[in-house]
């Protein structure tokens, strides 16, 4: 995919995630939108088919629904279903239909102990996969974290690459003022992993600081860390935390459509 | 049971698709299975959540996984990880708990595991594992590999009597007798006093003795439905508190099925009542699960 394509692809998944969180009148918007250009520069632009790739935090789903419906794993009538009951697709992944939805996610801080598990197997077995995981800034406070990060870095797990969606807002504040900075760059890189810090919507950054890591052998687990803006892409939900549980009115989402296509389909 | 355990381990570490993870346990234990296993020996550190966390990982990966620690820490510890991890996908991840009941003894309350059964059986779909005997290790890691589903298995003290079944029936019967009056059945190990306090009494031939080793019970109705409907008279020994232990189990299953009882009595883990600690003797004495209690109770029931 060329540049524009790209930039369109980061518009059009956008479109259909609003659509999908506007049908189900539900919130979790901003933190879909914050992350789903990681998503786009790792699960459909870099994973190949023996690399893994998991959500750990879980309540970005319609993201991860909509890039797999993108890559064909996902149908649109099933996309439909999204809230509904009877779905397949509730507002955390829930494991047991999809080959790339393996784990129920949702409770923050379960995917990076499991990503550690599929890369240490990939290590045991000589394989050459990739064990992705994508975390939240404000996940990291979870203890796991750094039970996780440890076993990697002990176990020279450079075949793990997580993807920090770093927007600096959690469920009830700045992540700042809360636990402070527990995703931050300089703890993970004096703890052993290699680290490099991109804009999270740059897609040329993301593909780049992916490429350069997944070529580094040098047995340190990789961290890639997205700063990244909650709601990316509407102007009225950028920066705010509020849009971690709204839903659109009407007039809101005709708004955020319009605002969505002048930006990515001018 | 902890030698019992090691050796069938052992036994089974040629296998490739075996993984042993340890929550940095096992001194004087498991340094020839770590050292026959290799990189298949994972010690995660003292981090018991992303153990599960990275088992359920590995399991995904197409291995079978044990988690080694002591038994509170792999239950209560990582509960959250056992439910969602493991269980809601039902991947091949054996958590061992090492000294399940008192078994710890002096060593105190944070290494007791006495409420473990009721948490582990909530979950769906893993199968919990309670030796009574030593050679019953060997058949329940046996069975657990075979199965290749999420389980527990609770290692306790158990003592050289003879293993009375040969696979790992739920509830097996250990002493059957046509003059019996009296049904005693008892999880895991505490069957050894309920053994000991049955010879005491002399009265073996007016008892009907099960043991329980495996939950949940799949063949509730088959001989020991039978005794105790034919003595209606039971009582339960677990080394475990009521709520969510056999006895509430055995309870609901008969209310579920009209069977009314002239006596039932739960003998079971009454916690600190005291804020006391000895060893494991001590604390069944307090809870009135050592052989004397139980020889107590039996008299009183037969009247001797």
């Amino acid at each position: 995919m060329n540049t524009i394509e790209i930039h369109k692809l980061q518009g059009s998944l956008r479109l259909r995630l609003i659509e999908l969180y506007h049908k189900a009148n539900a919130g979790h918007i901003g933190c879909s939108l914050s992350c789903i250009d990681l998503m786009i520069g790792s699960l459909i632009q870099h994973k190949k088919p023996e690399d893994s790739f998991i959500l750990s935090k879980g309540h970005a789903a319609a993201a991860l629904y909509v890039c797999l419906n993108f890559t064909g794993e996902i149908s649109d009538e099933e996309l439909q279903s999204f809230y509904k009951n009877g779905t397949k697709l509730p507002a955390h992944p829930s494991a047991g239909h999809f080959k790339g939805i393996p784990f129920a996610l949702g409770s923050l801080g379960h995917g990076l102990p499991i990503a550690c598990g599929i890369a240490k197997a990939g290590k045991i077995q000589k394989s050459n996969a990739l064990s992705y995981v994508l975390m939240s800034d404000g996940e990291t406070n979870e203890g796991t974290t750094w039970e996780a990060a440890h076993f990697a870095v002990q176990n020279k797990l450079d075949n793990l690459l997580v993807l920090i969606d770093k927007n600096g807002l959690q469920a009830f504040g700045n992540t700042k003022d809360i636990l402070g900075d527990t995703a931050s760059g300089e703890l993970m890189s004096a703890i052993g992993f290699e680290v490099l810090t991109v804009n999270g919507h740059n897609l040329e950054e993301i593909a780049n600081g992916i490429e350069n890591l997944k070529s580094s052998k040098n047995g340190k687990p990789k961290m890639v860390i997205g700063n990244t803006i909650k709601g990316k892409g509407i102007s009225y939900m950028e920066n705010k935390m509020e849009w971690h549980y709204l839903p659109m009115t009407e007039e809101l989402y005709a708004k955020a459509k319009k605002e969505l296509k002048s930006t990515y389909f001018a | 049971m902890r030698k019992a355990f090691t050796s069938s381990i052992e036994k089974l570490a040629a296998d490739d698709r075996i993984l042993f993870v340890t929550g940095d346990l096992g001194y004087n234990a498991f340094e020839n299975l770590r050292d026959i296993m290799k990189d298949r020996f994972i010690n995660a550190g003292v981090a018991e959540q992303n153990m599960i966390g990275v088992a359920a990982g590995l399991a995904h990966k197409g291995y079978k996984v044990f988690c080694y620690s002591i038994a509170p820490f792999t239950t209560y510890r990582c509960l959250e990880q056992i439910r969602i991890d493991v269980c809601f996908h039902q991947l091949p991840v054996f958590i061992i708990g090492n000294g399940g009941g008192y078994g710890y003894g002096i060593m105190g309350a944070t290494h007791h595991a006495i409420s473990d059964i009721a948490c582990m059986s909530s979950l769906p779909d893993l199968t919990s594992y309670v030796p009574a005997f030593i050679e019953d290790v060997a058949l329940s890691i046996t069975e657990m590999v075979k199965n290749g589903k999420p389980a527990y298995l609770r290692l306790g003290q158990g003592k050289n009597n003879p293993s009375v079944q040969k696979d790992m029936e739920c509830i097996n019967p250990v002493f059957v007798s046509p003059e019996a009056e009296v049904t005693l059945i008892a999880l895991g190990p505490s069957i050894n006093n309920a053994i000991d306090a049955i010879e005491a009494s002399g009265l073996k031939n007016k008892i009907n003795l099960f043991s329980a080793v495996k939950i949940p019970f799949d063949n509730f109705e088959g001989a020991f439905l039978k005794s105790i409907q034919k003595t209606k008279k039971l009582l339960v020994i677990e080394e475990h508190v009521s709520r969510g232990g056999i006895g509430e189990f055995i309870a609901l299953n008969c209310l579920s099925i009209g069977l009314e009882l002239d006596k039932f009595r739960s003998l079971c883990a009454a916690g600190y009542p005291d804020k006391q600690y000895g060893d494991q003797n001590f604390h069944q004495v307090q809870s009135g699960l050592d052989k004397d209690s139980i020889l107590q109770l039996i008299c009183d029931w037969l009247k001797r």
